[in-house]
């Protein structure tokens, strides 16, 4: 068969986006990288949490899991452990990921699964109209914060880095190429990957003239493997830095969940009888 | 027929469990059955711990039994505990190099200084224990033998010094009773000729029948009582290929389990009541996405943190209704260790068949209580997979097709052309997202009605006792050995008494009970440990018109214990004399 082209990935369902939302930049480098690696549309599932980036698992081809708020992530672990073959995409916003599922981003780390996880930060809560998130600035004005926030905000990068997840990195939607640079490298990657996309939200909390002065690439001096540095380049406060902070390789769960069951001496074989024999 | 309880109690960590334990084997491995009940200190070290095991000749042993026929007392406290639960005619033995008991002809003594012999003779202890077991073979007649089986099994890797003085104080216990004591009792536990009974507690037999009816993927948070299962399957799920998580918290753990099944594995969790509490999202999840899953619930008396190390039957309600809108699932309750086995081999059929989650409610009790089992026949177990679409199916494939029995062929990541997003919105037949009422109540529907199947398998109740009662108990869970011990006992006595046990809770088996009563029952006890009376509230709910005149009599207890045989029996006497 021949490779499926960028447009092929996607499906005849219209995206419930508001026009000019960043999701639709994340979706198109999304099908462009499934076109560049030439992935298996039936070997592919995309698990997503509650928000309108959540919403995007049907509009690509493949197996989606659209669940509920905040789990993502040990959803889609359960997927890779049942089947390692299948390549794993979870994405949702950054209130599924950073408020409500906050707890369980470490222990994706601790485990390293191999699942891309793409979060479309804008700042805002826009499916229940523009309430402020974990990411959106202190002060930030809403109607549920009518005096402006009083809680700072979160440093994704900067928590990704201190629960060394194996690889670490921020995009931007409106810069496609890069972000499907980064996105075909973290499918690539064996562990887990987060790549915190910057998505604005036209319709609550339209940073599209704000942003991008303050975006930066990542120098290319830089050293991925160097995670001082990395947070260096997190924790500045004038730029936004763009580009992939950290990369680390170390052993996958799914080859160390092998490593247990080859430990026990699988036979591969099911031997209740044997087990019955400790019990006589 | 002998049927006698023996009860240890001692110092937590002196070995008191251990010792029971032993002899519980023993027993077993006499071809004797067993049925044991203990109790654990709150605290981790020290506090007393106690044992007790009933020990038969007879098939079907049924409860922990009334009262104690020996009490083997290490020191005063588990005297003082204990000693008022000792039957008249009953036997104490006790240290007398600890205490003295106080003087009264209502129970055989036999003084035996464990202390003395174990420090004098073998220097250690600690072999108080095995002085201890060696009196009681002497005593009451199980073979040495087979405790010196289970002493080189337990002991072997520790070399033959160390075996050898286990051994010398087992004897030295054994001389002790020849030399000084005269049998006045007549206690006799000998071996049956019959083969030899697996021990296995409740939690154990729970996850071999998960085991066995195919469990792949386990995650789990620790949490008493359901813990013993996540260190079970962590050693034993991995020998068959499986996959073990121990998870963040139960949310993350249900969410595993959830992701598994979408890939085509059967997958479960185990918890308790805090633990379920935090499940209940993923639960409606689950309904939504018409998912195979299933969800242990060893029930621990609440609420909130509760009473973590005694048992309660009071999750009922909430496996039932857990969650926001209206999400029907299947509610299983064990019955007992061997239902252990064969029930969760039952709830995964069913969460396969009918793409449902099913919880299934043990509870503290029955998760560490054990008892005797023959081995099961593993090649004779019927195990059934989910419906998977067909090639023509596949084409033209609908996740949530309408089919005569309301359960739609389910696809799995990597079978080609299948693609769906499963999802807790509101759905069409095929998947796609949809707000429009008339949908909405024809899914639900869908949903509701593919369930009514469970009400047609074959071994939904059990009855017993006399067929045509007068008196019907009607209990649930855990409670089906004690409940079918009392009607015995009340049968015998000319009461006209019977019993319907349901194991499947939830859709609730109206149609089925409601037969059973109109053949003249005209009073139901439903005897169940909570606070409230559940069961009896769902019952009364669920009379048919023609059975509206029936008494329903609930027997709630929310105390931690479970019933014994003489509770019931009294409850049965006094509504069979109240329209005698």
């Amino acid at each position: 068969m021949s490779k499926m082209t960028a447009a092929q990935y996607k499906t005849k369902i219209e995206p419930v986006w508001c026009p000019g939302c960043g999701d639709f930049g994340v979706l198109n480098a999304l099908c462009n990288s499934l076109s560049a690696r030439d992935v298996d549309p039936k070997n592919t599932v995309f698990v997503s949490g509650i928000g309108c980036s959540g919403r995007l698992p049907p509009y690509v081809k493949s197996y989606g899991f659209h669940t509920v708020h905040g789990r993502v992530l040990p959803i889609a672990t359960g997927i890779k452990v049942a089947n390692p073959d299948l390549t794993v995409v979870a994405v949702g916003g950054d209130g599924d990921a950073f408020a409500i599922g906050g707890g369980h981003i470490p222990h994706m780390s601790r485990r390293n699964p191999s699942i891309v996880y793409i979060v479309m930060d804008n700042g805002t809560y826009g499916l229940t109209k523009g309430q402020a998130s974990p990411t959106g600035p202190l002060g930030m004005k809403t109607a549920a914060s009518p005096y402006g926030t009083i809680e700072p905000p979160l440093n994704p990068i900067a928590m990704a880095l201190a629960y060394d997840i194996s690889f670490v990195a921020r995009a931007y939607s409106g810069k496609n190429k890069e972000l499907e640079a980064l996105i075909t490298r973290a499918m690539n990657h064996r562990g887990f990957s987060l790549i915190d996309v910057i998505s604005p939200c036209i319709t609550f909390y339209n940073t599209y003239k704000d942003l991008p002065p303050q975006l930066a690439a990542i120098p290319e001096t830089h050293d991925v493997k160097d995670r001082s540095k990395a947070f260096e380049l997190a924790l500045k406060e004038d730029k936004i830095y763009l580009g992939l902070f950290y990369e680390n390789d170390r052993p996958t769960f799914e080859e160390r969940i092998r490593g247990v069951v080859d430990q026990s001496e699988s036979s591969g074989i099911p031997r209740l009888d044997e087990i019955f024999l400790d019990f006589a | 027929m002998s049927d006698y309880v023996f009860r240890f109690g001692g110092e937590g960590g002196e070995g008191v469990i251990s010792t029971g334990e032993l002899f519980t084997t023993a027993c077993a491995r006499s071809g004797l059955e067993i049925y044991t009940f203990r109790s654990y200190p709150a605290e981790i070290k020290g506090g007393h711990a106690m044992i007790q095991v009933r020990v038969a000749d007879k098939n079907i042993l049924l409860s922990r039994g009334d009262g104690v026929d020996v009490l083997l007392a290490f020191n005063k406290e588990a005297y003082d505990r204990h000693y008022k639960e000792l039957k008249d005619g009953g036997v104490l033995v006790f240290d007398n190099t600890d205490f003295l008991p106080d003087e009264d002809t209502r129970t055989i003594k036999y003084p035996i200084p464990f202390n003395k012999i174990a420090m004098e003779e073998i220097g250690v202890r600690l072999t108080k224990n095995m002085v201890s077991l060696g009196s009681l073979s002497e005593l009451f007649g199980v073979p040495q033998d087979k405790f010196k089986e289970l002493i080189r099994e337990k002991f072997g890797k520790k070399g033959e010094a160390v075996l050898e003085k286990n051994f010398k104080a087992l004897e030295a216990g054994a001389k002790y009773v020849k030399e000084n004591l005269k049998k006045q009792d007549k206690v006799q536990v000998q071996p049956t000729g019959r083969q030899p009974r697996l021990v296995l507690a409740g939690n154990e037999a729970l996850s071999l029948g998960a085991i066995a009816a195919g469990l792949r993927v386990y995650a789990g948070y620790p949490i008493t009582p359901a813990s013993s299962i996540l260190e079970f399957l962590a050693k034993e799920l991995p020998k068959v290929g499986g996959v073990v998580i121990q998870t963040e918290d139960e949310i993350a753990a249900l969410g595993v389990v959830l992701g598994s099944s979408f890939a085509g594995k059967k997958a479960m969790t185990a918890t308790s009541g805090p633990g379920f509490s935090l499940m209940t999202e993923m639960l409606g999840l689950a309904v939504m996405a018409e998912f195979p899953a299933v969800i242990v619930n060893a029930q621990r008396a609440g609420p909130s943190t509760g009473m973590p190390t005694k048992m309660e039957q009071a999750d009922l309600m909430m496996s039932i209704y857990a969650g926001h809108g209206e999400a029907p699932r299947v509610v299983l309750g064990l019955t007992s260790v061997e239902d252990c086995f064969y029930g969760m081999i039952r709830a995964f059929n069913i969460a396969e068949t009918f793409q449902t989650p099913v919880i299934v409610l043990t509870d503290q009790g029955l998760a560490q209580r054990e008892a005797s089992l023959l081995k099961p026949d593993v090649l004779g177990i019927e195990v059934v997979d989910r419906k998977k679409p067909t090639a023509e199916e596949m084409a033209h494939y609908e996740r949530f097709k309408i089919t005569p029995d309301n359960i739609s062929p389910m696809a799995v990541p990597g079978m080609p052309d299948a693609f769906y997003s499963a999802t807790g919105i509101e759905h069409t037949e095929a998947g796609e997202l949809n707000y429009e009422p008339a949908n909405h109540n024809k899914m639900m529907n869908k949903r509701y009605q593919k369930l009514q199947g469970v009400l047609k398998l074959p071994w939904i109740v059990k009855t017993y006792g006399l067929e045509k009662p007068e008196v019907a108990v009607i209990g649930w869970g855990s409670g089906e050995g004690v409940i079918r011990e009392a009607v015995d006992i009340a049968n015998k006595e000319g009461l006209k008494v019977g019993a319907l046990h349901p194991k499947i809770l939830w859709p609730f088996p109206s149609e089925i009970i409601n037969k059973y009563l109109a053949q003249g029952v005209k009073r139901v006890i439903v005897p169940e440990l909570n606070f409230s009376g559940q069961f009896a509230t769902l019952l009364k709910a669920h009379l048919a018109n023609g059975n509206r005149n029936i008494d329903v009599i609930s027997m709630a207890k929310g105390g931690g214990i479970p019933w014994t045989p003489s509770e019931i029996v009294n409850k049965i006497k006094e509504a069979s004399k109240i329209h005698v």
